[in-house]
């Protein structure tokens, strides 16, 4: 051990930024030089490591302000392409979720649809109904926007970037189509979606470094860390070393749509599940200590998860115990004595064009570094839904 | 072992034609049939592969496949999908049960093995982004 542990502050490391003197390294990188050079090598000499992950986020969607027409319209029911949006708020804001799914094209085209469509800067179909009032007389509209006709485009995610996540199987005799992909029968895949070593918050188990305020990387545009994600849930059971043994923490994220890039936001459809949004997603990690460096040197092996029978379906599926990164990449893993081919369903090649990204950008300065303003919630776990009465609600 | 995949297109006046039957009978020929697609009055196409150990007997096979006015392709260029499109997202993987389409270590890009796929078409539908075309 050495006797003087290496500190630095956020100030410190932005003049770094500005002054273009910054060591800042991706999650792959510090990983493979902390096992040659040790964790106190990472301390003394990287000030930020970059992190990311390009997968299917279904709890995202964006706000959008259409500007008033005259006369003027206070929508109450409104389509986007086809795809219902609400617009319960106020006369003419509307919210986009990513898997609100198209009236005349379902499990075909949606809500990310619409969202990559306006992105790419394509024309996008509005039509709105209303009900009429003094103010706002106006009873329909139908007409067409994009990106830059509009006000305000902002991606709004209540819960992106998942701290860890299940391994899928299917123990039943059929085919099972889920949004962990398709699940083939009798253990004949197991889909996993984590991007392992590089995940974001895998490089900071206890969230020290990320939360209301953090500076990430959105879709390609600088994005922040609005909240706490939906389901947070970072009392999740973990191994020895702080890592969540399944679904953990998660975020709420904003960012500019107008200034995003379809490369890292693209619209899927999981086959006879739904629609959902691809969202590219990093965040730099500032080394601001020791105890910070070991967090960022994680390796997929390290990395533990817990395999589910998706066959179950129940809130609580049964599992089959735990495999590690390292595992899943290898192409097989075993779940009762079975060799079942392992399938990724996250990107990691476009998770490390976001990482190298993100580099770049701190590299060249077009990215500080945030400390968080407010801390996310330490210790709670996401509560089920229970179907009850209200006596039952009201007594608690 | 010479090995080949072949799609056959068959004419409308030549769907009923037993090709298939001649190349095992007379050819002595492998034929695994993979998928086929035949509907009366209309093109019928016919996905096999042909196993012999003779290169030789398979070219004869097919020779005598062209004669009865049947079109023979190669199937080779059957499966494509748009590089600059996809995500390497690896959903189109866990439908191949032959493993032909997977993620390859150590750039995690997506990657067909042509000798494994035999065109089920599973994969088109599980792509996301609707990148994967079969021409079948
Ligand atoms: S067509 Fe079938 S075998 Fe061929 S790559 Fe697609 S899923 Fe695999
Ligand atoms: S599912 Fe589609 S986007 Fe994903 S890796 Fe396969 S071809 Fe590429």
């Amino acid at each position: 051990m050495s006797c003087m542990s290496v500190t630095r502050t956020y100030d410190e490391i932005n003049e770094k930024i500005k002054k273009g003197k910054v060591v800042v390294v991706t999650a792959d990188e510090v990983a493979e030089l902390a096992a040659e050079r040790g964790v106190s090598y990472v301390a003394k000499n990287v000030d930020v490591v970059t992190t990311a992950t390009f997968g299917a986020m279904c709890s995202s969607g964006a706000f959008l302000n259409f500007g008033h027409s005259d006369p003027p319209i206070k929508m109450a029911k409104v389509w986007l392409n086809d795809v219902p949006a609400y617009t319960g708020v106020a006369a003419v804001d509307a919210y986009i979720g990513a898997t609100e799914m198209s009236e005349s094209r379902p499990f075909e085209y949606g809500g990310a649809h619409v969202i990559e469509d306006l992105v790419a800067g394509k024309p996008v179909h509005l039509r709105a109904t209303a009900y009429g009032t003094d103010c706002y007389p106006r009873r329909e509209i139908d007409t067409y926007v994009t990106k830059d006709s509009i006000n305000q485009a902002f991606m709004f995610n209540p819960r992106n970037a998942y701290q860890n996540y299940a391994v899928a199987v299917n123990s039943s005799d059929r085919t099972l189509y889920t949004y962990m992909g398709t699940l083939l029968p009798r253990l004949g895949n197991a889909t996993y979606s984590s991007a392992g070593q590089l995940s974001p918050l895998l490089n900071d188990p206890y969230l020290r470094t990320i939360g209301v305020g953090t500076r990430i990387f959105l879709g390609g545009a600088i994005g922040y860390v609005a909240w706490e994600g939906t389901q947070h849930s970072p009392g999740a059971k973990r191994d020895e070393n702080g890592i969540p043994l399944a679904a953990a923490s998660t975020l709420a994220v904003v960012g500019d749509l107008k200034r995003m890039d379809r490369r890292y936001l693209r619209a899927g459809v999981m086959h006879k599940y739904g629609v959902t949004l691809y969202v590219g997603i990093g965040v730099p990690i500032p080394v601001l200590d020791e105890e910070m460096a070991r967090f960022v040197s994680v390796r997929d092996e390290d990395i533990k998860t817990t395999v589910f029978d998706y066959s179950v379906p129940h809130r609580s599926r049964p599992n089959f115990g735990h495999v590690n990164y390292k595992e899943l990449r290898s192409g097989y893993i075993e779940v009762q004595g079975k060799r079942v081919p392992t399938v990724p369903l996250s990107s990691l090649e476009r998770a490390r064009e976001i990482a190298q990204a993100l580099k770049e950008w701190v590299a060249e300065g077009r990215l500080l570094v945030q400390e968080p303003v407010q801390r996310l919630p330490e210790n709670q776990v996401s509560r089920p839904l229970e179907v009850v009465g209200l006596e039952e609600i009201a007594n608690g | 072992m010479a090995r080949c995949r072949v799609v056959l297109t068959f004419p409308p006046d030549k769907v009923e034609k037993p090709v298939a039957y001649h190349l095992v009978k007379d050819f002595d020929l492998r034929i695994n049939i993979l998928r086929a697609k035949v509907d009366l009055n209309e093109e019928g196409k016919l996905l096999i592969e042909i196993e012999n150990h003779k290169q030789e007997a398979i070219q004869r096979g097919l020779q005598f496949v062209r004669e009865q006015g049947v079109q023979v392709e190669l199937v080779d260029k059957e499966l494509q999908w748009d590089d600059e499109e996809c995500t390497n997202c690896g959903a189109c993987t866990a439908v191949c049960r032959p493993r032909a389409l997977h993620l390859e270590a150590p750039d995690w890009k997506l990657v067909l093995d042509k000798q494994k796929c035999t065109a089920c078409g599973l994969c088109v539908d599980a792509c996301p982004v609707k990148v994967i075309r079969i021409d079948f």
